[in-house]
């Protein structure tokens, strides 16, 4: 029986990605996406890492537009804005990912718990999403980042940390109204122990929104990350789009008019949580509606 | 015999959706005379409800509805936006049926009727009329200022039912208004419906799955089927009498208590009502029919005649008419 | 008794009510539940039935009194509670809502299976389950979603889930009032074969009368938490003896002979239960005089009382029997 179940999953996927087909926005987002993924897998291909060591830049222009220097001109050291742009991709990718993973897994974990167990756990578990909820993001990544040091990984923890709150209370409400469904109360005249039904009913009745929900956290966490980066508290020795607009800033592109600095980035950033801001919502659609369109009677 | 006050001739119904047309009425035709209680009786997706949007042109934009509703010689389909918002509420109006979501949660109830009301200009002080209304349905006039979910089921309903006399409409459309009633609840509404048509001299149409209370409430019946009517004839008769096999099974659902052949001896149809997006060829029951026969798959039936005042889209009523 | 399946005795439930009264939901009640039997237990909205049902099911605790099977009171602990439910199965209302719709046909109804951890072929139990519940040939069936069903097909699928596991008594909690009028009967017909050909006790609850006539062996009529009348179904549909039966039968279309009795207002909610006998402010007798003639209604109003007998197999809760 279980190679039948398999058949009906793949069919279902197949099912899935031909909506999905249909959604122009979602298609062009998953495109973009996987422009920049490629982009970021490839960065040594693509782009010379040794050029983004002021040392190694001497012989370059300093400041040079794209028509003097191919194919993005150069930054006050000499940088080629190119190699920059593209292993910056995967310093945002990285981190958007990454710091979307532990939001994911905690936001879920305290959400499952807390609309599943209720009562004190839930009692206690929301007071602790709210009370990270209500932080002001800026200051609290400033006193983490101040305490923990600037590194890549204490960038990651930083974002992770503090967007698990609105996964979790969204997982809470989706727990909360499945256990109420007739299927669950059926389970349990059945005979169903609440392991049963946590493993049965609920949990794959939250997947698809825990997915929808982390394809639209990951574009936040890379805005966050510009962010910080931006205020100089990324990692000093990785270049990342929010590193190049510091830097274009601090440097004083803006006045110089140095535009081949700061729109690259800045247009990737967008680019990249435009896209998966558009996957994302592709993706809530197909899911939601599909438990809904196809009912009879 | 005088004009009918209400002459529907051919109506077609057709919605647009992702999946295509769907037909959900075709080819309807019926009167209705000044004080008189005609039934639609049906099943779910055979376009009754729909029925009750084409008559107030209140269908999503997009349906495609052809036909005529003459509305005392004047085709409500073909009115201009201005007169059709002048007609709508002041001569015909529906009582919807009474679920919480049919009223706004947020607003008192006499404030919805109030809004009636006004928007018709239909009566000086809009308070005294409401509290009249209210006493009309058999409820307190203070009752104006509670909200919705502070009404039980039937209290709602007749909110409703006051909501669709608010501007003296001549035809009132009752869109399963007992449904989802409890038994005695129901028969305190219909009674108040009942009573309701004497005094107001009201015509009614009457929406429901529920055969046995349309053969109590109405003078005519007529049942419906894949957007069509199958059957038509005096209430009572069509009920205790059916002459379409669709009828004779929705009325063996309903069993007669009391009735000895009745115990012990549940009768229902296999299959499902048809998706109106995939109707039958030739008759449209054939599949679940227990006295089909080869013609019924290509034939095409009409309402022929199956006695005193009576229709009925059936091929075996012709045999009978024959013999 | 050695007929009896299942009993309830003395059963109160209660539930907080919203401004911290209490709401009586089942008020007393002794209910016997006999081996094969079809018993209809109606009633409108609000009167308990629903949750009587789920107390015999053992979802619900009562606060006082018991529930009795095979002539054991059941307990709550984990362990007796699964093995009660292996014995006592559940078909809800609502087919759509019952299944879970990421679950196919055969994980709905193999579900039951898992749970109890009954042994044997799992595909085989499944496979005879369905064809039982009327959905033949199973394979055509066991690798669809429920919203690939229609709703008499779904329902089915329910019934098979409860049937797989061989339960003595299956509680159906108003099992066709969701479904379209035309396909009822099927389902009704579904459940007396099962009770012919599996042997098992069924109780039903509904509000339909009609459907009491047409399936049920005994009725019990309840009214805010209590039952008022019970007995067998052609007797009491036929000479009902509470006043509120008699209401009753008497606005259902289905009855035609009786003089309408359209009782004023709705029933109270179970936080406000009347004195004396519970129904008194709505009884037509009391309406009308008569039980001020025949002497009673000082005891109407004042005198609680539960069920006697009337007739052979026959009780009713009234002071004017």
């Amino acid at each position: 029986m279980t190679s039948i179940a398999w058949d009906r999953r793949r069919r279902a996927f197949r099912r899935g990605w031909a909506e999905y087909r249909s959604d122009r926005e979602g298609i062009v987002g998953l495109v973009v996406l996987g422009l920049f993924f490629a982009v970021a897998l490839l960065a040594p291909l693509l782009a010379d890492g040794s050029e983004l060591r002021a040392v190694n830049t001497t012989d370059n222009p300093v400041w040079a537009p794209p028509t003097e220097f191919r194919p993005l001109g150069t930054d006050n050291l000499g940088r080629p804005i190119y190699d920059q742009l593209v292993y910056g991709s995967q310093v945002s990718l990285l981190i958007g990912i990454a710091a979307t993973l532990i939001a994911i897994v905690i936001g879920t974990v305290v959400g499952v718990a807390a609309g599943f167990f209720g009562g004190w756990t839930d009692a206690v578990l929301s007071r602790l999403s709210e009370w990270f909820l209500v932080i002001p993001f800026i200051p609290l990544a400033i006193v983490l980042a101040a305490t923990l040091g600037p590194s890549l990984r204490n960038i990651i923890f930083v974002i992770g940390v503090t967007s698990w709150p609105v996964t979790a209370r969204l997982i809470r409400a989706q727990v909360l109204t499945i256990k109420q469904r007739l299927y669950v109360e059926r389970s349990r005249a059945l005979g169903a122990s609440g392991a049963h039904v946590m493993g049965r009913h609920i949990l794959p009745n939250v997947m698809p929104l825990v997915i929808a929900n982390a394809t639209l956290t990951v574009p936040i966490a890379i805005l966050s990350e510009t962010t910080l980066a931006f205020l100089g508290l990324g990692d000093p020795l990785r270049v990342s789009w929010g590193s190049m607009l510091e830097d274009a800033f601090s440097a004083g592109a803006l006045g110089r008019e140095a535009w081949w600095w700061y729109l690259p980035p800045g247009l990737c950033v967008i680019a990249v949580v435009l896209a998966f801001t558009l996957v994302g919502r592709a993706i809530e659609t197909i899911l939601d509606p599909r438990l809904r369109a196809g009912w009879r009677g | 015999m005088s004009e009918p006050l209400l002459a529907v001739r051919d109506l077609n119904v057709t919605y647009r959706s992702e999946a295509g047309a769907v037909p959900a009425v075709r080819g309807v035709s019926f009167d209705l005379a000044p004080g008189e209680t005609l039934g639609l009786a049906g099943e779910s997706g055979c376009g009754k409800s729909t029925i009750a949007g084409a008559l107030l042109r209140v269908l999503p934009r997009g349906t495609e509805v052809t036909g005529e509703v003459l509305l005392d010689g004047e085709d409500v389909l073909g009115m201009k936006p201005g007169r059709l918002r002048a007609v709508r509420w002041t001569e015909m109006s529906i009582v919807f049926q009474g679920a919480l979501h049919a009223l706004n949660p947020v607003q008192r109830v006499g404030d919805q009727i109030a809004e009636a009301i006004e928007v018709h200009r239909t009566a000086e002080n809009s308070e005294t009329r409401v509290a009249e209304l209210l006493e009309t349905v058999g409820m307190p006039a203070r009752r104006a200022g509670d909200f919705p979910h502070q009404l039980s089921g039937g209290q709602r309903q007749r909110i409703l039912i006051a909501l669709a006399l608010a501007c003296n409409p001549r035809i009132l459309i009752a869109d399963e208004p007992t449904t989802a009633l409890d038994v005695m609840v129901q028969a305190q509404v219909l009674e108040l419906l009942e009573r309701l048509q004497k005094e107001l001299a009201l015509s009614m149409i009457f929406i429901t799955h529920d055969l046995s209370t349309l053969s109590y409430v109405c003078r005519r019946t007529a049942v419906m089927y894949a957007g069509r009517i199958i059957e038509e004839g005096l209430a009572d008769e069509v009920f205790a009498r059916p002459k379409h096999p669709y009828t004779a099974a929705l009325a063996a659902a309903f069993p007669l208590i009391g009735d000895r052949s009745h115990r012990m001896n549940p009768s229902g149809l296999a299959g499902d009502p048809p998706d109106p997006r995939a109707i039958p060829s030739g008759c449209p029951f054939h599949p679940r029919c227990t006295v089909a026969v080869a013609e019924c798959t290509n034939a095409d039936v009409e309402l022929w005649p199956a006695g005193e005042g009576r229709q009925a889209a059936c091929i075996h009523v012709l045999d009978c008419a024959v013999r | 008794m050695s007929d009896v399946l299942l009993e309830t005795r003395g059963v109160h439930v209660r539930f907080a009510g919203r401004h911290g009264d209490v709401a009586r939901a089942i008020d007393g009640v002794d209910l016997v539940v006999k081996k094969g039997e079809v018993l209809a237990l109606v009633g409108e909205s609000g009167c308990g039935k629903t949750t009587l049902a789920r107390t015999i099911m053992g979802l619900e605790r009562p606060a006082e009194g018991e529930v009795i099977f095979e002539n054991e009171p059941i307990r709550y602990d984990r362990g007796f509670l699964r093995t009660y439910r292996g014995k006592v199965q559940m078909v809800f209302q609502d087919p759509m809502g019952s299944l879970n719709p990421r679950q196919t046909v055969y994980e709905a109804v193999a579900e039951g299976l898992r749970i109890q951890k009954v042994p044997g072929s799992e595909a085989t139990r499944v496979g005879d389950a369905l064809a039982r519940a009327g959905l033949r040939p199973p394979e055509r069936f066991v690798h669809l979603y429920p919203y690939e069903l229609s709703g008499g097909q779904r329902q089915r699928v329910v019934i098979a889930g409860a049937m797989v596991l061989n339960p003595s008594l299956l509680v159906a909690d108003e099992p066709v009032s969701s479904l379209d009028a035309s396909v009822r009967g099927e389902i009704l017909k579904l459940m007396l074969e099962l009770v012919h050909d599996a042997g098992v006790t069924i109780l039903v609850v509904t509000h339909d009368l009609g459907l009491a006539w047409n399936i049920a062996d005994r009725i019990a009529v309840m009214y805010l938490g209590r039952i008022v009348e019970e007995g067998p179904a052609e007797k009491l549909l036929s000479h009902p003896r509470h006043p509120y039966t008699r209401a009753l039968l008497s606005v259902v279309p289905e009855a035609e002979e009786m003089e309408q009795q359209i009782l004023q207002g709705e029933a109270p909610d179970p936080t406000r239960i009347p004195s004396g006998c519970r129904f008194h402010p709505r009884c037509p007798l009391v309406a009308s005089g008569e039980a001020e003639r025949l002497g009673i209604e000082e005891r109407c109003r004042g005198d609680d009382l539960s069920l006697h007998e009337v007739a052979p197999g026959h009780h009713a809760a009234c002071h004017a029997l």
